[in-house]
């Protein structure tokens, strides 16, 4: 069993936890992720790690509200257990084991979508903490659900932009990208994309046209987390690999994002889906392959 | 009396049981297994002994059985074997034991499986525990797994004293035997759970949620955390694809993540909160015992199985009892039949497996004779879900993070059969992490070994 020393909601539908885990907080790094199972009977679902502090030996999880897992683990609240909490899992992320000298030559720009907002920031910090500033897109559908805002400005040089225009810039995260490289004179050596996997399909289009190499971070539906179900597999260039043991980053110009996006629709059912349009309303805004919002 | 036929034992009947998850055998009653028991013919020389990777005295507790004398039978295979009511179910004993009796040669072996399961049964139904908690020795040994080697060796090294923590990368102990083998021929409530409490009756500790080479590693566990001594016992969890066109299709599934969301997340229950495909038209490819189980809960979710395998029928690796309650159940077997492409519609979701024929050609290294494509053979087999079960390969996630232990070229971790130690010194392994994927009395055999290796291996440490 392991503590909630802090939860608390960051958007409509999206909260997040401390959670008292010291061997996860101990050998963590960013990248990585954790699978958790809120109760005895619960689904192991797998979150990417969104901060840790190994004093403390706790480990942060942001997540979004997107089906029935994810909907009972955000009804704990501070001071209950979660009942599984099992990680890291995954490489981590190939920045930390990259030269920070060679990482200090490059410039670096992450685009974060929606909730892919939380693994970015581990990443931007770890990069802060050795002395160098990324530039860093939020973007979201509208202004109440950009998260982390205060934390990410405050290791990164931040742009936020949301589709309606309600904060920040205005438009997809694609179209500030696209800007900041042919209008505003940005150069970029390496793009890092975490969010909907729509959105990292259309950032990697984007990015191969800029030649700007681009890390992704995928997210498919597994079990064990450990490499055993195989139910994470994914093409990468010609090779099928596993998100769990592989990943969960790669490289974002050769996963075939097409397929990966009809594999994590495997589940979906229509109860699923009702499900998911009660219980997620309007922070979700495509991404799941099912719901039509991506088209 | 016949004593050229066992007696038989009493089952579910098959079309029922094809439309449930409930054990399929009920074992013997009392007076079925004395019944039994009087067709031993307590040989001097028992073959069956030898035939047993623990060793258990099979005729001297068959003969206890014989004479009603339950508890004692108990105590005898209970002091060779830690999980006599698991193997009594799913041991191939038809290679092992059964195989060398002397009343096979004309008619039935004695069901020595059977007995063992019918005495392990008794025993815990009358709530007989074997082994007392020692008094501690205060010395720290981690066991990495909670399947049946490394159960076996905690259990050991417990009743030799030692302050023994088991590691499991899930959240339920069990390893195989929960993830892996069905509630229909291994009940998880009444007889997996039941063994992990009498082993924390002996004062084992199990720490779930914990990954080796990921949330720690065994350098850190013997340098920061005092384990004077570590066995791997983390089993052969990766599963293999044939690499075919189509494979990554929706509904292609591994049999690990087929069975493991069945019997370890519960999925057959409607209940439960983890889904599973319950297919109208499912192909399951591979014939050992893994096939069969991901076979027969496919049935019982409610499909037209068919086991796809490319050699013939006396290849096939499973149990014969497995192969013989498939065929009971209706599941059909196309033999010499090897898988080229999965084909799917348009929304990417599986529609049919194309498959060559085969025939027998010459015996490969395997010793098996090999099957060979017979040319312009190709046909269809029309299905909505595919299982891949085709066997498992050891995980690196261990061996790669732990300095100095050497792995072959299957990324098998290389132990000393006779000890079970690495190249690692305190570390020592067994089960289907060293040999591949093989049972679970191999494994249990491999355990056990290990445990009285660490034994002395910590009492010579402590005498230097």
């Amino acid at each position: 069993m392991f503590k909630i020393l802090n939860a608390k909601t960051l958007a409509e539908n999206i909260f997040l936890m401390d959670v008292e885990a010291p061997r996860v907080a101990k050998s963590c790094l960013p990248g990585q992720f954790v699978i958790v199972r809120s109760h005895e009977d619960g689904e192991r679902i797998p979150l990417t790690i969104c901060d840790y502090d190994r004093e403390k030996g706790s480990v942060t999880i942001v997540v979004q509200i997107v089906g029935a897992g994810s909907y009972r683990l955000s009804t704990l609240k501070t001071g209950d257990y979660i009942q599984d909490f099992v990680g890291p899992l995954g490489k981590p992320s190939e920045l930390t084991n990259t030269p920070i000298e060679e990482l200090k030559k490059k410039k670096i720009v992450f685009v974060a979508g929606g909730l892919g907002t939380a693994p970015v920031y581990p990443q931007a910090k770890w990069l802060y903490e050795h002395g160098i500033t990324a530039d860093v897109i939020i973007g979201a559908k509208t202004k109440e659900l950009v998260i982390l805002e205060k934390e990410m400005g405050s290791v990164s040089n931040l742009i936020i932009t949301t589709d309606d225009g309600s904060y920040g810039r205005s438009g997809m995260v694609t179209v500030a990208l696209k800007s900041l490289v042919e209008e505003e004179g940005k150069h970029y050596d390496l793009c890092i994309s975490i969010g909907p996997m729509i959105m990292m399909k259309f950032v990697c289009l984007l990015t191969k046209e800029l030649g700007i190499p681009t890390i992704v971070s995928m997210n498919p539906v597994m079990v064990d987390g450990t490499g055993m179900c195989g139910g994470c597999r994914l093409v990468v260039g010609d090779e099928v690999k596993f998100a769990c043991v592989d990943g969960p980053e790669f490289d974002g110009h050769k996963v075939d994002f097409d397929q990966a996006m009809k594999r994590a629709a495997m589940y979906r059912t229509k109860e699923g889906r009702d499900f998911l349009k009660i219980k997620e309303g309007d922070s979700h805004h495509g991404g799941c392959g099912q719901c039509g919002g991506d088209k | 009396m016949d004593v050229l036929h066992k007696i038989p034992v009493r089952e579910q009947e098959p079309a029922v049981r094809a439309a449930n998850f409930e054990e399929v055998c009920y074992g013997y009653n009392e007076e079925e297994a004395m019944a039994e028991a009087a067709r031993c013919l307590n040989c001097k020389n028992a073959k069956c002994i030898s035939g047993c990777p623990v060793a258990i005295n099979i005729p001297a507790f068959i003969q206890e059985v014989k004479e009603g004398n339950f508890e004692k039978a108990y105590e005898i295979l209970a002091s060779a074997s830690a999980l006599p009511a698991v193997c009594g179910r799913v041991c191939p004993q038809e290679s092992q034991c059964e195989g060398k009796c002397i009343r096979g040669i004309k008619g039935d072996p004695v069901a020595i499986g059977k007995l063992e399961r019918f005495v392990a049964d008794w025993a815990r139904e009358h709530g007989i525990v074997y082994g007392k908690r020692a008094e501690s020795n205060g010395i720290k040994v981690a066991v990495i797994g909670s399947g049946p080697a490394g159960l076996t060796c905690a259990g050991d090294l417990a009743k030799y004293g030692y302050d023994v923590t088991v590691f499991e990368a899930l959240h339920e102990a069990g390893g195989v035997l929960v993830y892996g083998i069905p509630e229909f021929r291994l009940p998880k409530d009444t007889v997996v759970k039941k063994e992990i409490e009498n082993l924390k009756a002996l004062g084992v500790k199990i720490e779930t949620d914990v990954v080796i080479g990921m949330s720690t590693t065994i350098d850190e566990l013997m340098e920061e955390e005092g384990f004077k001594a570590v066995f791997i016992g983390s089993g052969a969890g990766l599963p293999k694809f044939m690499g075919i066109p189509g494979e990554q299709a929706l509904g292609v599934f591994s049999a690990n993540e087929y069975l493991t969301r069945s019997n370890l997340m519960k999925a057959f229950d409607e209940n439960s909160s983890t889904p599973i495909m319950r297919g109208k038209k499912v192909a399951v490819v591979g014939g050992g015992n893994v096939a069969m189980d991901a076979a027969r809960t496919a049935l019982r979710l409610g499909a037209e199985v068919h086991i796809v395998y490319r050699r013939s029928e006396a290849e096939l690796p499973a149990r014969v009892e497995e192969v013989h309650h498939a065929k009971e159940e209706g599941i059909i077997f196309d033999l010499l039949t090897n898988p080229v492409e999965i084909t799917a519609d348009e929304k990417g979701w599986v529609n049919g497996i194309k498959c060559v024929r085969m025939e027998l050609g010459e015996p490969d290294a395997s010793g098996r004779r090999r099957p060979v494509v017979i040319e312009g053979s190709e046909f269809m087999i029309e299905v909505d879900t595919v299982i891949m079960a085709l066997g498992t390969s050891p995980n690196p996630l261990i061996s790669s993070t732990t300095k100095g232990l050497d792995i072959n070229k299957y990324k098998c971790i290389i132990a000393d059969e006779a000890t079970g130690a690495t190249t690692k010194p305190g570390v020592f392994a067994g089960g289907d992490a060293v040999t591949g994927a093989a049972t679970v009395i191999l494994a249990m055999g491999a355990g056990k070994t290990a445990a009285k290796s660490i034994d002395e291996y910590l009492k010579a440490s402590s005498a230097n």
